[in-house]
């Protein structure tokens, strides 16, 4: 049960992971944007449940705020030419303030009875059986949607234009146009964790993404690395590879929770996990190799 | 026909000390001309290339494209019509990309990239019939990552891409000259056929004297930002590479 409840929680979180795939694997972009786009996901999704909104609508808004929080991202770093770090952090920033306006207060619980994802299928007495059904149909869809899109000739030129920018130009790519849509579209699978995990916990927090970038960043490696040794690199399966790195992640937390360390550390365990993934590769060449990092 | 009106280019140092890369040239290729430039490092060759493709912007005169101002227009926008090869095998090709998937983004140069799936089978065996014809077994690699190929196979590959959809004007800058011998020939005598076949309008930069010599219709030399020799087809006709190497002494000394 334990774990069950780390699953649907690392698949709730999957659609972030795969908006952080998107930044930084499509156009080597660390977008930090993440933090506060996954909370205004969060929000959005909190306050419309709470004045009574359908779920298409509450999932529809949530969606687009988070492509605006992208939107704005991208047009600083491509207009302005602040570095990605630097822009990210910044609507980041300016996000805590909008996220704390939209709240009213720092915590706001759902109502029992508002409209939810998880009322459409529940074959299951198990709640979390049901829960983890809705999740594993809305990640089968995601994925769908990202591999499609990134073989269309769009997606094509979102992969070209973080590959090798100068090449996308010369085919007639706007590179920086099509790295703004990518931020956006990024921040929009990031909000649409938000909307899932709110409802999943039945409340939004102003600081419930906090340190998220680093969790999607952790899960986004270690899908990746689980792929690269298993030698699977069709496109399809990168992809899944993320949301199950995700839920991986989210496993490993659990597990040392459950050997009684204590929840206040679970920041600097989620730190340390990334550290030494990202780090091996810098300590131990011959494993770097098999598992590809920048 | 590509007009070259008056362009100069100035760069400035940190400290604002000015070089002029090129200064005031002016030059009209015809269309379905070959012009080879050669000449000393730093002589301009590249910024010229630049100027044409759009990656830097004209300080003084214009660039006109069959009388089309083209030399405000954005690198990507200016893709319709330009297409370029560079001296690094690695710059023209996106290298995570599968081999397929570069020659799809060149079929489409000239289009909105839009939501099509354009890689079908149809379109698989247009492009290993192309490569077919280069004869170094990309035709296998339709699916491997770019980046798996050899220099030499990635510029056939970068060749075969920028002239995929027909270019109005082709640039190579040393195309050549980061490949072993046996590569080098093949990706000239190969642009030297496509460029023949489509009858394109072409510019090659290249050290090679030998290059040169063999290919072209047209022998430019830069020195200091300017064009100092400009020779015709028949007087290009009568040079042995010795006569270019006595031209590299006098830019030496
Ligand atoms: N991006 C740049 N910044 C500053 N100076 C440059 C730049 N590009 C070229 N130059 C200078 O302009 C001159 C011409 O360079 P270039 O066109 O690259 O020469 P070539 O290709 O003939 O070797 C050289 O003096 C070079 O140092
Ligand atoms: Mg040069």
């Amino acid at each position: 049960m334990f774990y069950l409840t780390a699953i649907t929680l690392g698949l709730a979180l999957g659609a972030l992971c795969l908006g952080i795939f998107i930044s930084l694997r499509i156009f080597n972009f660390p977008d930090i944007t993440a933090d506060g786009s996954y909370t205004l996901g969060g929000v959005i999704t909190a306050i419309g449940l709470v004045a009574g909104w359908g779920i298409v609508e509450t999932l529809i808004l949530a969606t687009v705020a988070g492509m605006f929080a992208g939107t704005a991202t991208g047009l600083i770093h491509t207009r302005m030419k602040l570095n990605s770090l630097l822009s990210g952090i910044l609507v980041m920033t300016g996000l805590y303030s909008i996220n704390l306006a939209i709240l009213g207060r720092s915590n706001v619980p759902v109502p029992f009875d508002s409209a939810s994802v998880f009322n459409f299928f529940h074959p299951f007495a198990e709640r979390t059986y049901n829960e983890l059904l809705t999740l594993l149909i809305i990640f089968a869809l995601l994925v769908v949607f990202l591999t499609w899109l990134l073989k269309t000739d769009f997606g094509l030129s979102m992969r070209a234009s973080g590959n090798n920018p100068n090449m996308a130009r010369g085919f007639g790519v706007n590179a920086n146009f099509i790295k703004v849509i990518g931020l956006a579209i990024a921040n929009g699978f990031i909000a649409i964790s938000g909307f899932l995990v709110v409802q999943l916990q039945g409340f939004a927090d102003i600081n419930m993404g906090v340190g998220i970038v680093i969790l999607g960043l952790g899960a986004v490696i270690i899908g990746e690395s689980l792929m690269n040794i298993l030698g699977w690199t069709k496109m399809w399966v990168r992809i899944g590879g993320v949301v199950i790195g995700s839920v991986v992640f989210r496993l490993i937390i659990s597990l040392v929770l459950s050997a009684g360390v204590d929840p206040i550390w679970i920041k600097l365990l989620t730190a340390v996990v990334v550290l030494v993934i990202v780090g091996i590769p810098g300590l131990i060449p011959s494993i770097g190799k098999r598992i590809k990092l920048e | 026909m590509l007009e070259i009106k008056g362009v100069s280019k100035y760069f400035y140092s940190g400290a604002g000390e000015k070089t002029t890369a090129l200064s005031g040239v002016n030059l009209h290729l015809k269309k379905g001309s070959y012009t080879v430039i050669v000449g000393g490092n730093g002589s301009g060759k590249s910024t010229l290339l630049n100027l044409i493709a759009g990656n830097l912007d004209c300080d003084e005169g214009e660039i006109l494209l069959d009388g089309r101002a083209i030399h405000k227009k954005p690198d990507y926008s200016r893709a319709k019509w330009v297409s370029r090869i560079f001296q690094d095998p690695a710059a023209g090709t996106a290298p995570d990309l599968t081999l397929v998937e570069n020659f799809r983004l060149a079929a489409v140069r000239k289009d909105p990239k839009g939501l099509k799936l354009g890689i079908n089978r149809g379109f698989r065996s247009e492009v290993a019939l192309r490569l077919e014809q280069l004869e170094l077994g990309l035709e296998k690699k339709l699916n491997s990552p770019v980046s798996q190929l050899s220099g030499g196979q990635r510029q056939a590959a970068t060749l075969l891409m920028a002239t995929f959809v027909k270019p109005d004007i082709l640039l190579m800058d040393e195309p050549s000259a980061a490949l072993d011998p046996k590569s080098a020939r093949i990706v000239m005598q190969l642009a030297g056929d496509v460029i023949a076949e489509q009858g394109l309008t072409a510019i090659l930069v290249t050290h090679q004297m030998t290059e040169a010599v063999k290919y072209g219709d047209r022998l430019l030399q830069f020195r200091d930002g300017r064009v100092i020799k400009d020779l015709d087809a028949a007087a290009k006709g009568k040079l042995e590479p010795g006569d270019l190497l006595k031209w590299f002494q006098q830019d030496l000394e």
